[in-house]
């Protein structure tokens, strides 16, 4: 079937201009309920979020009393606490390493390999793609134990390295999958052009064929960024000396339960969270529409 | 599916690359292959593909992990997780998750995207509410939140004595909430869970719908409204069977991830629960596999969340195709 990015020039799906009518009552109804509808949907994403923020300034005594008070004075202590003593300092270093490595490598490789599925007809050309989209869909837990070993064996486990190269194989055949279609709609011409011009291969892909990709490379860098950020059981698994932000927490959040303070633990979250709303909030438009793409096959 | 003849935008064929003449094996067309096909291949098939074959083999045998040595044992494992209690239970809760999850999940995501698309005026033309952009940016943000966070933010929530639900509840005068431990009672523990997860996964699920609707063509929603049809009635009529394989996609997704929820479940309830109410088939697996080191019984459970997983796929195209799914092939 044919992939098609949808853009969102207007509001509406519909931008031709409309009859100007007065709306009966009963449309103002739906108007009403379909607003509460989403306010109400809208608080309850946000309020969450919300609190874990106010508490952040809030000391142990005042987070673990009447949970909707405003905190007494800011008390940023809990910022530095959460970075220092609770190992969320180094563990947001090294996240924003393994995070920024693997993000280059896949997005070059994963550009390589969908290019190369998308535009060359070889064979098994299709087996490969296929067994691409299959290593999606297999729960990540089956695969746990037998590559816990295969990083013991070649040496690394517990180090930045095997997570990273880790990291890269399993986002690898989802950004395949999403660039496949992007290179499959590039028009052929150009690349004739670039091969008459004397082009080598290398040549045509990073200089020509790679930067008219570039919307749907945004996309996807932007997806993996997510998910990668978001990686929990990979590192758990395979590098269990607490160096990764989400492991970080999970061993804070466990902590806690004993050495009760609550204040950190909410400073520690939002230091967690922020990067990547800030992230989301800033590039939300590069995900507008081109998400279709990628999730319908 | 994408045909095996590619299509350019203009919709003519597209030309194979080395059409006419064969190409010449020159350093430049060995090397690109090489590298661009050969070393994501590699990194794939060591780290992706070899550790899911691995792991059917090592489901066959007693291995623990650390020790070089293991017996082939055949389907003792198989056998021995149908006798396990706790593996049932919680291949049990991983159903439920997965029966739940994502119907609660898409409908919810598939009402707000309807009502943000063409939920705006009744009449003239169709159109989204006013500001609603906003609504699905806000959305979106539980998506951008990791995980784990996002159980641990809500293990607050939950909290009986600090957590803001019960403070709320009380407020509003529904005194029975006071110290009422929503993830320490088997009663609520599950249902409090389920409802996390589907939080998380709602606004990403309505990004997605809004993108399918507002790829259908506006005219066919012009033509409903001449004819009188309704706002529901066009949701129901015209919406939800045109982004069809969009919700038929989604819904697998939603269910392979509500089917681990390993993280979740890590994180409200990490020892499984009250009574291991809310263990789950991977908290199972992971515990055995290294707190207990009992690798090959632990790669059975593996298998056989692949199994589950599979089976709720399958049965996600069967009840697609028999509900009048369009065939392959037939769109547009």
């Amino acid at each position: 079937m044919t992939q098609t990015a949808v853009t969102e020039p207007t509001d509406t799906p519909n931008s031709a201009p409309r009859p100007r009518r007065r709306s009966n009552d009963r449309s103002i109804g739906f108007d009403v309920v379909a607003h509460i509808i989403l306010i109400l949907w809208s608080l309850l994403v946000v309020l969450p979020l919300l609190w874990v923020f106010v508490s952040s300034f809030k000391t142990t005594k005042e987070a673990l009393g009447n949970p909707l008070t405003w905190p007494h004075s800011l008390h940023w202590q809990n910022y530095a606490t959460a970075w220092n003593d609770s190992g969320v300092g180094p563990a947001f270093i090294n996240t924003i390493i393994v995070v920024g490595f693997s993000l280059v490598i896949v997005m070059v490789l994963g550009a390589m390999c969908s290019y190369v599925l998308a535009r060359f007809k070889f064979f098994g050309n299709r087996a490969i793609y296929y067994l691409m989209l299959a290593g999606l869909t297999f729960p990540i837990f089956l695969a746990i134990v037998p590559l816990f070993s295969i990083l013991k064996n070649v040496g690394l486990l517990n180090t930045l390295t095997g997570l990273i190269i880790t990291y890269v194989a399993f986002a690898l055949p989802f950004t395949v999958f999403f660039l496949h279609a992007f290179f499959k709609r590039l028009p052929f011409d150009v690349y004739e052009a670039a091969q008459v011009d004397g082009a080598g291969e290398w040549r045509t892909f990073f200089q020509v064929m790679l930067p008219m990709a570039r919307p749907g490379l945004a996309s996807v860098a932007i997806f993996n960024f997510l998910g990668l950020w978001n990686q929990f059981l990979l590192p758990t698994v395979l590098k269990p000396d607490n160096s990764v932000l989400t492991q970080a927490m999970a061993q804070f959040q466990s902590q806690a339960g004993y050495a009760v303070n609550f204040g950190a633990l909410f400073a520690a979250v939002v230091i967690t969270v922020a990067p990547v709303l800030v992230v989301y909030i800033i590039f939300q438009r590069q995900l507008r529409g081109s998400v279709v793409a990628g999730a319908v096959k | 599916m994408s045909s095996s003849v590619s299509t350019t935008p203009a919709g003519r064929p597209a030309r194979p690359a080395g059409r006419g003449r064969r190409r010449r094996l020159t350093f430049d067309r060995v090397s690109f292959f090489a590298v661009f096909l050969g070393v994501p291949l590699i990194i794939f098939l060591v780290f992706v593909v070899s550790p899911f074959v691995q792991a059917i083999y090592y489901s066959l045998t007693d291995w623990g992990g650390f020790s070089a040595t293991m017996n082939f044992i055949g389907f003792d494992n198989y056998v021995k997780l149908f006798q396990d209690d706790t593996f049932v239970r919680s291949m049990r809760n991983s159903i439920i998750l997965g029966l739940v999850v994502p119907f609660v999940t898409i409908v919810l995501a598939l009402a707000l995207a309807t009502v943000v698309t063409i939920g705006g005026s009744g009449t003239g033309a169709v159109r989204g509410l006013t500001r609603s952009n906003l609504y699905r940016v806000v959305s979106f943000f539980p998506y951008a939140v990791p995980a784990i966070v996002i159980g641990i933010i809500w293990a607050q929530i939950y909290d009986p004595g600090s957590g803001i639900l019960n403070a709320v509840l009380t407020h509003l005068g529904f005194d029975g909430a006071k110290n009422y431990a929503w993830l320490g009672d088997s009663r609520t523990a599950m249902a409090a869970s389920i409802f996390v997860i589907v939080w998380s996964f709602v606004g990403f699920y309505m990004v997605l719908f809004i993108a399918g609707i507002r790829g259908i063509d506006p005219e066919i929603f012009e033509s409903a409204r001449l004819d009188g049809a309704s706002r529901v009635r066009t949701a129901v009529s015209i919406v939800v069977p045109l982004i069809r394989d969009n919700i038929q996609t989604a819904y697998i997704y939603v269910g392979i991830a509500a089917l681990d929820s390993f993280v979740y479940m890590a994180a409200l309830n990490p020892d499984g629960g009250p009574q291991l109410s809310t263990l789950v088939m991977s908290q199972d697996l992971y515990t055995t596999a290294f707190t207990k080191g009992q690798f090959g019984y632990a790669t059975a459970m593996g298998v056989m969340l692949a199994v589950v997983t599979l089976a709720f796929a399958a049965v996600v195209f069967i009840v697609n195709a028999l509900t009048g799914g369009r065939e392959k092939g037939g769109r547009r």
